[in-house]
C-alpha cells in the first residue's frame, strides 16, 4: 500500500463526491427549471445572496437563471425542524435515509469518468466485476425505500415501501438481463475495457439498441422517477415513503433520488454510449496531455447532463403508470424480450465467429 | 345507474406506448420552444408587473382629499359606526380641539386610524360617508414587517388617498350664506 495510491485515491474521492453533490444541486434546480418551461411558466429567477446585486451584467442573470437557488434550497433544508413523530420505531427511522443515501453515493466508485490525468486513471475503483458491483449496489437501495416506509409506521409510507420493493426488485431483473448482451459482445465486465472496446469498435448502442432501451425504462423504475414513481405517488399516497420526513432526514432522500439518477446516466453513458470517448477529434484513445484528460471529463459529464435532462425531461412527458400496468410491463414485456435478446445476440456472435 | 364505459382495445402499434411518447415529446418541446424562445410565458413577474385591478375594485380605504386640497373627512364617526370588524378609529378634535381647515365645515378629525389587519374591505364605511371623504381604492398588496405597520393613521390615509372631487358641502354652504347676507330684504 502506497502512500501515493491513498493520497490520490482521497482527491479523487473527495472530487468525486462534490461533484456528484453539485449535480445532485444542480438537478433539482434544472428540474425546476425545465419543468417551467414546459408547463409555460419562468421558474426559479429570483433568489441571490445580497452581493449578487453589485456584480455587474454576471450578478442579475445568474439570478436570472435561478443560479443561487440550490443554496437556498439546502439552507432551508438545514434549518427547517428535524422531528420525529411520535410512534415512529426510532432506530429505523434514522437508520433509512443513510441507508437510502450510501448505496447511491457508493454506485459512482466505479464508473471511470475520463481516461488518464498523469498517470492517474480517472475511475476511484477500476473493479473487473464493475457492473456486478454495480447492480449489487443499486440493488441494496431498496432497503433505504423500504426501511423508511416501515419505520414511520403510518399506513401511506407503508404503502410506498411495499409498492417500491416490488417495483425495484422487479426492474432489477429485467435491468440486469439488459445488459448481458453488452457483456456477451465486450466479453468483459470492467467498465473501463467495455468503454475501451466501444472506442475501438463504434458505441454499444447501435450494436445493442433493445438493451439501451430496457436498460433506460429499466433505470427510469430503479431511480423512481416518473412515468414509474409509485413509490412517491403524491396523489395516492400522500409524499410516499418519506412522508413521515423532515429536514435533512428527507433532504437525503431526495439526495439519494438524484444520486441514483447521476448514477443511471453514467452508467448509460459508460455502457451504451462510449463513456468519455467521442470518435473524432482523436479522443477515443486515452490521453496523452492534461488537456485531453479534461477533455474526456468534459465529454463524459456532457453526455451524463444529456441524459440527466432526459430523466428530468421525461417527468414532465408521461403520466404515472398504473401499479397493475407497470408490473405488466416490467415482467411480461421487458423480461421476455431481454430474454429474446440475450438469445438473438448470442446466436449472431455464434453465427460471427 | 352505473353506465359502462366502452374502452376500445388498443392496436399494436398503440401498445408499444410509442405513439404516446411521440406526442409527449411534440407537446413539451412545443412548450418548451415557446416559452424559452418565443416569451409565451402565461405566468406574470409579479411585484414588477401587476394586474390592472377592475374599475370598481374594492380595495384598502383610504381618506380623500377634494380638488382644493382639503381633508374632506368632517370626524361624524358614521364610518367607525357602521364598521363590522371596528378596524376604524377616530379621535375627534374636541371642544377646544383644532378646527376644520376651511370655512363652514364643523371639524376634522385630530387622528384617523384604519386597522389595515382588521378591515375586511366590505365598503360600507364609503357607503356610510356623508362627506364622500372614504373611498375603498385599488391597493391590495397592504404589507407592513409588525403590527404596529399595519395601523395606517391620518397623514398616511390622506396621502395615499390622494384627490378624488365630487361634492363640496362645505362650499355650497359658504355660498348660501354669501347669498343670505346679499339677499335683498324689502322692509
Amino acid at each position: 500500500m502506497d502512500w501515493n495510491f491513498i493520497i490520490f485515491s482521497l482527491v479523487k474521492l473527495a472530487i468525486i463526491v462534490g461533484v456528484v453533490q453539485g449535480l445532485v444541486a444542480y438537478s433539482v434546480l434544472a428540474e425546476r427549471k425545465i419543468s417551467a418551461w414546459i408547463q409555460d411558466r419562468v421558474g426559479p429567477n429570483r433568489c441571490a445572496p445580497p452581493f449578487a446585486k453589485y456584480i455587474p451584467i454576471l450578478g442579475p442573470l445568474l439570478t436570472r437563471w435561478g443560479m443561487f437557488q440550490p443554496l437556498a434550497d439546502g439552507l432551508k433544508f438545514m434549518f427547517k425542524e428535524d422531528f420525529t413523530p411520535a410512534g415512529v420505531k426510532k432506530i429505523y427511522f434514522f437508520l433509512a435515509p443513510a441507508v437510502a443515501v450510501i448505496p447511491a453515493m457508493l454506485t459512482v466508485a466505479v464508473i471511470p469518468f475520463g481516461s488518464v490525468m498523469g498517470s492517474q486513471k480517472m475511475v476511484l475503483a477500476d473493479l473487473n466485476v464493475g457492473i456486478l458491483y454495480t447492480f449489487g449496489i443499486v440493488s441494496m437501495g431498496v432497503y433505504g425505500i423500504v426501511l423508511a416506509g416501515y419505520a414511520a409506521n403510518s399506513k401511506y409510507p407503508f404503502f410506498g415501501g411495499i409498492r417500491s420493493s416490488a417495483q425495484m426488485i422487479s426492474y432489477e431483473i429485467s435491468m440486469g438481463m439488459s445488459v448481458i448482451p453488452v457483456l456477451l459482445i465486450v466479453g468483459n465486465l470492467n467498465l473501463s475495457k467495455i468503454i475501451s472496446w466501444q472506442a475501438d469498435n463504434g458505441w454499444l448502442v447501435m450494436y445493442a439498441p433493445i438493451a439501451f432501451i430496457i436498460f433506460m425504462v429499466s433505470s427510469f423504475a430503479e431511480t423512481n422517477r416518473t412515468p414509474f414513481d409509485l413509490p412517491e405517488a403524491e396523489t395516492e399516497l400522500v409524499g410516499g415513503y418519506h412522508t413521515e420526513y423532515s429536514s435533512m432526514k428527507f433532504a437525503l432522500f431526495f439526495l439519494a433520488e438524484y444520486s441514483n439518477m447521476v448514477s443511471s446516466s453514467a452508467m448509460m453513458v459508460t455502457l451504451f454510449f462510449g463513456g468519455w470517448t467521442l470518435p473524432f477529434w482523436g479522443l477515443d484513445h486515452p490521453a496523452t496531455s492534461l488537456a485531453m484528460g479534461l477533455a474526456h471529463i468534459g465529454v463524459f459529464m456532457l453526455k451524463m447532463l444529456f441524459f440527466m435532462v432526459v430523466f428530468i425531461w421525461v417527468r414532465w412527458m408521461f403520466p404515472r403508470f398504473r401499479y397493475d400496468q407497470l408490473m405488466d410491463l416490467g415482467w411480461r414485456t421487458f423480461l421476455p424480450l431481454a430474454l429474446v435478446n440475450i438469445l438473438i445476440t448470442a446466436l449472431w456472435l455464434w453465427m460471427r465467429s | 345507474m352505473a353506465i359502462t364505459v366502452d374502452r376500445k382495445p388498443l392496436t399494436l402499434w398503440e401498445k408499444l406506448y410509442l405513439p404516446a411518447i411521440f406526442g409527449g415529446i411534440k407537446v413539451t418541446t412545443r412548450h418548451a420552444w415557446n416559452t424559452l424562445f418565443r416569451g409565451k410565458v402565461v405566468t406574470m413577474e409579479y411585484p414588477e408587473q401587476k394586474w390592472t385591478v377592475p374599475e370598481h375594485y374594492r380595495g384598502a380605504p383610504y381618506l380623500v382629499k377634494d380638488q382644493e386640497g382639503n381633508t374632506k373627512c368632517v370626524s361624524c364617526q358614521l364610518c367607525e359606526f357602521v364598521c363590522p370588524p371596528k378596524a376604524i378609529r377616530i379621535t375627534p378634535p374636541g371642544e377646544s380641539g383644532q378646527k376644520a381647515d376651511r370655512t363652514n365645515a364643523e371639524k376634522m378629525p385630530a387622528e384617523f386610524e384604519i386597522n389595515m389587519l382588521r378591515c375586511i374591505y366590505c365598503g360600507m364605511c364609503q357607503e356610510v360617508c356623508p362627506e364622500e371623504a372614504i373611498f375603498l381604492q385599488k391597493d391590495y398588496s397592504i404589507t407592513g414587517t409588525n403590527r404596529a405597520d399595519m395601523i395606517y393613521n391620518k397623514e398616511k390615509l390622506l396621502s395615499l388617498g390622494g384627490e378624488v372631487g365630487g361634492i363640496q358641502k362645505w362650499k355650497h354652504k359658504l355660498e348660501e350664506a354669501k347669498a343670505q347676507e346679499n339677499f335683498p330684504v324689502k322692509l
